[in-house]
């Protein structure tokens, strides 16, 4: 017996063509719309603003305050630790703050060698002890065209190179940063040749304005900004300024820096801030100071960064033209 | 193809969609919230913006090369006008928030740095693009339009290059932006040799499609 079933679907209730063709076609819209709202929002978040919220350190107990900078308007203290180059935590300027607090800076030591009398080792806790810390109010002038005012907590290089004893071979320090890929991301990347290294002549080492900072504000130096130890040498370039070292080491030749093997035509052993000698690719006359806002001019870089009256006599009878 | 309905919403939501960068600044700027150097986040927002909406703009021919979809090149001109727009803000800024109207170092700045330079060639070509983006320049120019607007692929390249030779060391950002616009332009390379699907973009369809 033939049974007739009734059809599923009623002829009223199908869809037309146009109709269904008209819906693919919107759902084809509708994932357009999607991918483009997807592209803008990934763009959006991929350009956040430097904003961390950074914790504060442990307060350092003795120190001194100094003259040095004593007119300087301070650089606020969320923008010193929040616009860092720290290409071993991430290239942009957020990277660091948002990255370093995978460094462990204790137990932490520095290895002293080369020519020195003895090679040896110190640890953190020695070194805050090898001479009375002092407040050093610095300006400090990146090559990137920027500026900023610090409080930095620190000893004289000096005193350390006293204290190490280097022999009378040496004519150059080098300093030596880490570059520990597990607890710095960048170094995973070769953007630079790790580890990060830095150097000074032996007259400049020894200058008084040169110091080794432990700590920013009055407090323990945050990683972001070079932990537990960095080099500060206010007169050059912001990139001299080797963080997190790990080894001193004096030399009789001129070390080979991170920054000379990466781009040997712009930037040179020396990079003493100096207006009328530009990057190849940049003016260096003027600089913005970080912490105006989005209406304050920009402000004249001076030469050796302000601080010619204690520095220009090293550097006597030397074309800084080509001593870049 | 949607209906000329649907196409008004699509261009009204993509207007929208190409304020959010600018509403974006001007939210962070009215919360004081614009990072440590405010200036150059402005700045560099503003060229991005500029680029990512130049490289859409560039995407609308090879989508139709690739899928045969022609509808969306109605929405090019709208899409090539913003780029102009952000790329007048990112002027605006250098001359004005960076340096303050200060002629003679701008001029010298343009002068003699490369990647200041081809940013500024970018930005100065591209006007006679905004200019003549409306119907009667097109009529008015006839073939010689076409010709005038095929500068934007050397904008592009110039665009890129203002990008990669600014960078200091770290050029992953810009390397994928010069990417995209090798592969934009390399899908219109491709279709141009002959024995593939020539261009079929006279002027006469493009009036068309423009409208």
């Amino acid at each position: 017996m033939l049974i007739r079933k009734k059809p599923d679907v009623v002829a009223s209730e199908i869809t037309p063509r146009e109709v269904y063709e008209n819906r693919r076609e919107f759902l084809k819209l509708a994932g357009f719309g999607l991918a483009a709202g997807a592209a803008v929002a990934t763009g959006l978040l991929s350009t956040r603003v430097e904003a961390a919220e950074v914790k504060h350190g442990r307060k350092i107990d003795h120190f001194s305050k100094t003259r040095y900078g004593a007119e300087e308007k301070l650089t606020p203290y969320q923008d010193v630790t929040t616009y860092n180059t720290f290409y071993e935590f991430g290239t942009s300027k957020s990277d660091p703050s948002y990255n370093a607090d995978s460094l462990k800076t204790r137990p932490w030591t520095v290895s002293i060698e080369g020519d020195v009398k003895k090679p040896k080792t110190i640890s953190i806790e020695e070194l805050y002890k090898i001479a009375p810390l002092e407040e050093r109010i610095y300006r400090m002038r990146c090559v990137e065209g920027w500026s900023m005012v610090i409080p930095w907590v620190g000893l004289p290089l000096s005193k350390l190179i006293n204290w190490a004893e280097p022999t009378a071979n040496a004519k150059y320090v080098e300093f030596i940063s880490l570059a520990d890929p597990m607890q710095m991301p960048g170094v995973r990347v070769p953007i630079l040749d790790w580890p990060y290294v830095e150097g000074l002549r032996m007259d400049e080492a020894m200058n008084p304005l040169t110091i080794l900072a432990v700590g920013l504000y009055g407090e323990v130096l945050p990683n972001q900004n070079g932990a537990p130890l960095r080099l500060v040498v206010p007169w050059k370039y912001g990139f001299k300024g080797a963080k997190s070292i790990v080894k001193i080491r004096f030399t009789d030749k001129m070390p080979q820096t991170a920054w000379m093997k990466a781009a040997p035509d712009e930037y040179g052993f020396y990079a003493n801030v100096n207006p009328q000698v530009d990057h190849p690719r940049w003016s260096q006359a003027t600089e913005r100071r970080i912490g105006g806002g989005l209406f304050t001019p920009r402000i004249k870089t001076q030469m050796f960064n302000g601080y010619a009256e204690q520095v220009a006599q090293l550097y006597t009878g030397m074309d800084l033209r080509k001593n870049f | 193809m949607p209906s000329k309905k649907q196409i008004a919403w699509i261009k009204a939501g993509l207007f929208i969609a190409a304020l959010i960068p600018l509403a974006r600044l001007f939210w962070l700027g009215f919360r004081d919230d614009l990072g440590a150097n405010p200036v150059q986040f402005v700045e560099h927002q503003t060229g991005l913006w500029a680029l990512i909406i130049l490289l859409v703009t560039l995407s609308m021919t090879p989508i139709r090369l690739l899928t045969g979809m022609a509808w969306q090149i109605q929405l090019r001109r709208m899409m090539g006008l913003f780029m102009y727009f952000y790329a007048c803000l990112h002027f605006t800024t250098y001359i004005w928030l960076d340096h303050w109207f200060a002629w003679s170092e701008i001029t010298k700045d343009i002068a003699k740095h490369p990647y200041v330079l081809v940013g500024f060639t970018a930005f100065v070509l591209t006007t006679p693009l905004a200019i003549t983006s409306n119907r009667a320049a097109m009529l008015r120019l006839g073939p010689n339009w076409k010709r005038l607007h095929s500068l934007v692929y050397l904008i592009g390249i110039l665009a890129v290059l203002h990008f990669l030779w600014l960078v200091k060391k770290d050029i992953r950002e810009p390397l994928i932006y010069a990417l995209i616009l090798a592969l934009l332009l390399g899908i219109r390379l491709y279709y141009r040799k002959p024995g593939n699907k020539s261009q079929q973009a006279v002027p006469k369809a493009q009036l068309n499609q423009q409208r």
